[in-house]
């Protein structure tokens, strides 16, 4: 029980921390708070299909300032579209680099864009690898018996 | 067809209110629709714009409501929400990660009843019922008055409209709201009286739709009115009040038709002037600048009154600058909210536009900067127009598109003629005829805008208008003799005419009634124009237009 204690409290402690560093936004609370009885995988299934919409975006992107000649508009709506996913979990430092990438399409900057999509790449698999691990933490909790702390 | 608010799900609505949600973003759609569950709402998810249209066609009553995504990779949102609108009648709500003011202005003035920023709460979610609530007492309202009630409402909505001044820009929806949620209280009695009574929803099949537009063109704009058309289209089941909704989706879409025209035509959009000299037509209704247009009317008449309007193109351009006009005004009209224009009820009759069509509004400002009704206010308006480049590009885009999509599109030239006919309420049937009945119209356009313009206030507009109408109708009919030169030069003159306005804020409207008020307004625009405006118009040029407008 200890045991169980210590993961719920290191749970709280992490989501806590993600959402301080600006890894996570109110939209995260609002996910939580709409997982229930009937759904109670939903925030993970959320954020699965975020990962999964993401890298087909952050394919699309790569691609496209790939090419000789650059389609700003094509890049800018891929763009938008990765704001627009990243909104809907409260993956806030991704959105704000989506806001810059998105001038820098205005502007047809390439090397802003290029920079840009660094960064925004980085910033995803930040906020990924410390969703996944929220998640594991999750897990563990019921797998010990124990239940997710109440959001 | 079911009618949902007849359907047992009326005892505990909101709950089980039918909405259809479509987003091409999975992680969107998967949290709209728990979110909506948990607002107690029967969900229907889509990813693509296409689906979604099929969806809605295939159960013509099976949705409530539609919240869409604006960008999408098929279509458009705003197409999506024309669509749903023209065909289904049902309220949409749009969404967007981008909130940027002209955006959201975009999707008022396509029809939408509004429009969330992503991301979105769930209690933004939980009061979209009031939307489909509003629709119903609107539509109910409907069947109960007619003219009159459309009058007070329209009213209502002008009040409420310039009380929102703001809402035109898009930042202040929730003041709509509050409005709108302020109507609904008033109309929930009726609606629970009513909701038994409530039409079905009708689905507007091309056959439908073409024999609406038939009879809009039939009556004249300025005189459409449902129950007219209604009685025109002689189909029994049909209500009036899905003749009203229908009537304001269509004029929606006319005006995008002219818009997208105005971005073919490519004009760039903020500065008219140039524009409208080459494109008189478009030029005319968009403001850029009222000397342009000035300049236009006055280079257009210059040479001969008879001439038509425009050198270049004088039947297009006319037909083209005066359905410019004519849109920018009805837009202006639906734009009751505009504050600066008072002309704006002039363009569109009364009813609901006011409430909905927030894209007239832009156009109405490009519009009523030239129009001279609103004498003070005129002046203000223009120089407000100056410093909004962009707004006013917009606008006169539509304005110019007007002129450019007319001739093309027969609907579109109803519409304009509609919209002629609008103001002149007798000649309006033959707008569509564009080198005489044009003419007429515009002679009588300018009549009546004159008179609605002068005698209007914002509220009140409606009803003024119509008044005005009849009566600058029968003035019309009075210097009936002198009209004949007139009406060839009224049609060229009618862009004039507005143009002439902005420059002429003391036009005195009052005095169009009276016969000799062609025969003054030579004078008067002369004078007003050289004193009140950096009137571009040489003296000369502006004889001609005299000449032209001089019909005694």
């Amino acid at each position: 029980m200890d045991g169980v204690v210590q993961l719920q409290k290191q749970l709280v402690d992490y989501i806590a921390s993600l959402f301080h560093e600006g890894f996570l936004d109110e939209q995260f609370n609002q996910l939580q708070q709409l997982q229930d009885e009937s759904n109670p995988d939903f925030v993970v299934e959320v954020v699965s299909l975020f990962f999964e919409d993401s890298e087909r975006l952050l394919n699309e992107l790569a691609k496209a300032l790939e090419q000789k000649t650059i389609d700003f508009r094509k890049v800018d709506a891929h763009v938008h579209q990765f704001k627009g996913s990243s909104s809907s979990i409260g993956a806030h430092r991704v959105q704000k680099v989506c806001i810059a990438f998105r001038n820098y399409c205005e502007e047809q900057n390439v090397e802003g864009c290029l920079k840009c999509l660094q960064q925004v790449k980085h910033e995803y698999s930040l906020v990924r690898n410390k969703l996944e691990t929220l998640f594991q933490l999750e897990k563990q909790i019921i797998a010990a018996g124990g239940s997710l702390p109440a959001t | 067809m079911e009618n949902g608010f007849s359907s047992p799900r009326n005892d505990s609505f909101p709950a089980g209110l039918r909405v259809l949600v479509v987003d091409d973003d999975p992680t969107w759609l998967k949290i709209l629709e728990k979110m909506l569950k948990k607002c107690s709402y029967e969900v229907t998810t889509c990813g693509l714009a296409r689906d979604a249209l099929n969806l809605l066609r295939e159960r013509k009553d099976g949705y409530d409501i539609v919240i869409s995504d604006v960008n999408m990779p098929d279509m458009d949102g705003f197409k999506l929400l024309e669509h749903v609108g023209l065909e289904m009648d049902l309220p949409v709500i749009m969404m967007s990660v981008d909130g940027e003011t002209g955006r959201v202005m975009k999707g008022v003035q396509h029809g939408a009843c509004d429009y969330l920023l992503k991301p979105i709460r769930m209690k933004e979610l939980r009061n979209i019922w009031q939307h489909v609530f509003r629709k119903k007492i609107l539509e109910i309202r409907d069947i109960e008055g007619h003219e009159s009630f459309e009058g007070i409402q329209i009213s209502r909505n002008g009040s409420d409209l310039s009380d929102d001044g703001h809402m035109f820009c898009g930042e202040d929806m929730t003041s709509v709201k509050k409005r709108k949620d302020f109507d609904n209280k008033h109309d929930e009695k009726d609606f629970g009286d009513h909701s038994s009574a409530k039409k079905h929803r009708v689905v507007w099949s091309v056959d439908l739709h073409q024999k609406f537009v038939k009879a809009v063109n039939q009556i004249g704009f300025d005189k459409v009115g449902p129950k007219k058309i209604l009685d025109l289209m002689n189909v029994p089941w049909l209500t009036r009040e899905n003749v009203a909704s229908h009537l304001q989706k269509y004029r929606l879409y006319l005006s995008r038709l002219q818009k997208e025209s105005d971005l073919k035509a490519s004009f760039g959009g903020i500065k008219h002037s140039d524009m409208h000299l080459k494109d008189p037509a478009g030029s005319f209704g968009l403001q850029s600048s009222i000397n342009t247009n000035q300049n236009d009317v006055a280079n257009e008449h210059m040479p001969d009154t008879k001439k038509t309007l425009n050198a270049d193109n004088p039947d297009p351009q006319e037909t083209s600058s005066q359905m410019s006009f004519d849109h920018s005004f009805a837009s202006l009209g639906s734009e009751v909210n505009y504050e600066a224009f008072d002309c704006r009820i002039w363009s569109e009759a009364p009813k609901i536009e006011l409430k909905r069509e927030h894209k007239p509004l832009l156009q109405l400002e490009d519009g009523f900067s030239q129009l001279p009704p609103c004498a003070p206010e005129h002046h203000v308006k223009i120089d407000k127009l100056h410093p909004v480049p962009s707004v006013t590009s917009g606008l006169s885009l539509t304005a110019r598109d007007v002129s450019g999509p007319i001739k093309n599109e027969p609907l579109y030239a109803e519409y304009q003629s509609n919209r002629v006919s609008h103001v002149s309420p007798k000649k309006c049937e033959s707008f569509p005829v564009q080198s005489k009945s044009h003419m007429v119209v515009n002679h009588q356009s300018y009549e009546s805008v004159s008179t609605a313009i002068s005698s209007m206030k914002p509220q009140g507009f409606n009803l003024s208008c119509i008044t005005d109408f009849d009566y600058s109708q029968r003035n019309l009919k009075a210097s009936d003799s002198t009209l004949a030169p007139f009406n060839e030069t009224a049609c060229l003159l009618q862009g004039d005419f507005h143009n002439k306005y902005f420059g002429l804020p003391n036009i005195e409207f009052t005095g169009c009634n009276d016969p000799s008020f062609l025969a003054e307004i030579p004078v008067h625009w002369h004078d007003t124009l050289t004193s009140d405006y950096e009137c571009p118009l040489d003296p000369t040029e502006y004889s001609i237009f005299d000449q032209g407008l001089f019909i005694a």
